[in-house]
């Protein structure tokens, strides 16, 4: 998706953010550490909250339960760590990276599956009722949650993070997790792989023909409830994944995570504007960077970080950084 | 000879509104049928109707010998009738080239586009290719409802249903629009035009229906209407 050259500025908070940190922080090594750090987390947040977005702007579904599916993937990717625990803390990265693509995949394909059960069960009744999504969504991810609970327990989980992710990239005083870098990593890809989608085929461009005008797209022959269950799985599946990572990011995982990471999606999504999905990826960069910049600097405000950009933006741009007026 | 598509009995209630009260209509292949009416008299509720866009509530509508009244808009669309809307339905953000290119159905990229029907496009509306890698919200008016018509007849359909094509556009674009359609005519495409400008309905038009009060109240060919005074005065409260 492009952005109109003339709607650059939300671009540019995110190095003058850094610039700013910079100068706050004093120490190049540690600003390069936490900024790292922020970039990763911001690319998770992004994996999960991107599918968010796009259901919201292609289908016009506010989505409160999204938060099911981070807790699924992870959980699920939990299963399979359990049980590949020697592949995964192997010597050998190939097994590590069996271990993971094993989890991964069951985790994408799972939570794909549970989307394509909820869609049809809870969403498709309410279509075009905003009160009766936010209730019918909510009361999925309570009852989803209750039943992870059921299969999974209640109590707190360790998720094992595999030997080749372990460790520092260190370079002087400067070090940063591998995991995070390869976070960060996995994020981009997530993020290229939709920008190729969205810009370089036909499916990308009936999804963003549809956000602007399906009953056009209908009028030239497209069936767009197909696009937009598809839709609904896809971004499922993003949030399974973003799951995995998020699990891994946080080395240990409770059935609330995905209402804990509920909010923290939404702010994301309403600073980017809804239903865009360059403004969910700036969104999710500035919550990133903020949190791990405050988290240092003043670990008090770090609390209620993502609160105040999302008031500055919504001051600033009612609509989101690209809401749909900017879009 | 059936016609291409027939109106029997119509009737499309939006919300509360009884919009069309029984509306009789035939489109003839190979012609250009002109549909007139006042300001809310149901023209583009016909269309809208047509295309399944909302449901008629009665009656029963026939394109090529299939009922089409209760069924999705894609598959109406699919049968192979193309609708240009009073909006023109373009996408602001989709380059000229990738409007073109959602239309043609069995094209997933540019180069599948039958390129001799493309160069047809291009000399019709010379337009289409100037802007081809513009955003199409970047165009003119007169512009957007050439890409409209354009991405309408990309692939062949039996049937177009435009809605107002010269509403606002500017005089010598309504004339250039007027040839674009008349080349149309000529090739064989048959045509429901909506149209309140007279003028360019007169250059098209084989046949007229008249649309009142959610009913069609006149139906003939379009010089025997056109050469009535009287007729159009008790129409549309106006003459030639």
């Amino acid at each position: 998706m492009k952005i109109n050259q003339a709607d650059l500025i939300p671009i540019l908070i995110v190095p003058a953010l850094m610039l700013i940190g910079f100068l706050a922080i004093g120490s190049l090594s540690t600003w390069l550490t936490l900024t790292i750090a922020g970039l990763a987390m911001g690319m998770i947040i992004y994996t999960i909250a991107s599918g968010l977005t796009v259901v919201f702007g292609l289908m016009d579904v506010l989505n409160f339960g999204h938060g099911v599916f981070i807790t699924l993937g992870a959980y699920l990717a939990v299963s399979i760590f359990a049980g590949m625990h020697g592949f995964l803390l192997s010597p050998d990265i190939l097994r590590n990276l069996l271990a993971i693509g094993a989890a991964i995949a069951l985790a994408v394909v799972g939570t794909a599956i549970a989307g394509a059960i909820f869609e049809r069960l809870l969403v498709k009744p309410v279509y075009g009722d905003h009160l009766m999504q936010i209730l019918v969504t909510m009361g999925g991810l309570i009852v989803g949650e209750e039943l992870i609970k059921v299969v999974w327990g209640v109590e707190q989980v360790n998720v094992p993070i595999p030997a080749f992710l372990k460790g520092v990239f260190a370079y002087g005083d400067f070090a940063v997790e591998k995991f995070r870098v390869y976070a960060f990593a996995v994020g981009l890809i997530a993020f290229l792989g939709q920008m190729y989608v969205f810009s370089q085929t036909k499916t990308g461009l009936l999804i963003r023909a549809s956000v602007h005008d399906r009953e056009m797209v209908e009028a030239l022959g497209y069936g767009v409830r197909r696009l937009f269950v598809g839709t609904f799985i896809a971004g499922c599946a993003l949030a399974g994944l973003g799951g995995v990572m998020w699990g891994m990011y946080q080395q240990t995982l409770v059935p609330q995570i995905g209402s804990q990471m509920t909010v923290l999606i939404f702010i994301v999504v309403i600073i980017g504007g809804l239903g865009s999905t360059w403004g969910a990826l700036l969104g999710s960069i500035l919550v990133g960077i903020v949190a791990n910049y405050a988290g240092f600097l003043a670990p008090t405000f770090a609390l209620f970080s993502n609160i105040a950009i999302m008031t500055a933006v919504l001051l600033w741009r009612p609509q989101g950084l690209y809401g749909a007026a900017a879009r | 000879m059936s016609p291409l598509l027939s109106l029997n009995g119509v009737h499309t209630h939006i919300g509360l509104y009884h919009i069309l009260q029984g509306v009789d209509l035939e489109v003839e292949s190979n012609k250009v049928t002109l549909l007139l009416g006042r300001n809310g008299a149901g023209k583009t509720t016909t269309l809208r109707t047509i295309m399944g866009l909302w449901k008629a509530s009665g009656g029963t509508i026939t394109f090529r010998e299939n009922s089409i009244a209760q069924r999705s808009t894609s598959e109406i669309s699919r049968l192979g009738i193309a609708y240009v809307p009073e909006n023109m339905g373009i996408f602001p953000d989709l380059t000229v080239k990738e409007n073109m290119l959602l239309a043609a159905r069995g094209a997933a990229k540019v180069k599948d586009i039958d390129q001799a029907r493309l160069e047809w496009i291009f000399s019709l509306f010379p337009a289409v290719h100037r802007f081809w890698n513009k955003p199409a919200g970047k165009l003119s008016g007169g512009q957007k409802q050439m890409v409209a018509v354009a991405r309408a007849i990309v692939e062949p359909r039996d049937l177009l249903l435009i809605d107002e094509p010269s509403k606002g556009l500017a005089p010598a674009i309504i004339n250039n629009m007027a040839d674009a359609l008349m080349q149309l005519k000529a090739k064989g495409v048959s045509i429901l035009l909506v149209e309140q400008n007279l003028n360019f309905a007169r250059r098209l038009g084989d046949n007229v229906a008249i649309l009142d009060g959610g009913k069609i109240v006149h139906a003939s060919p379009s010089d025997e209407w056109f050469a009535r005074e009287d007729l159009q005065q008790a129409h549309l409260g106006l003459t030639l």
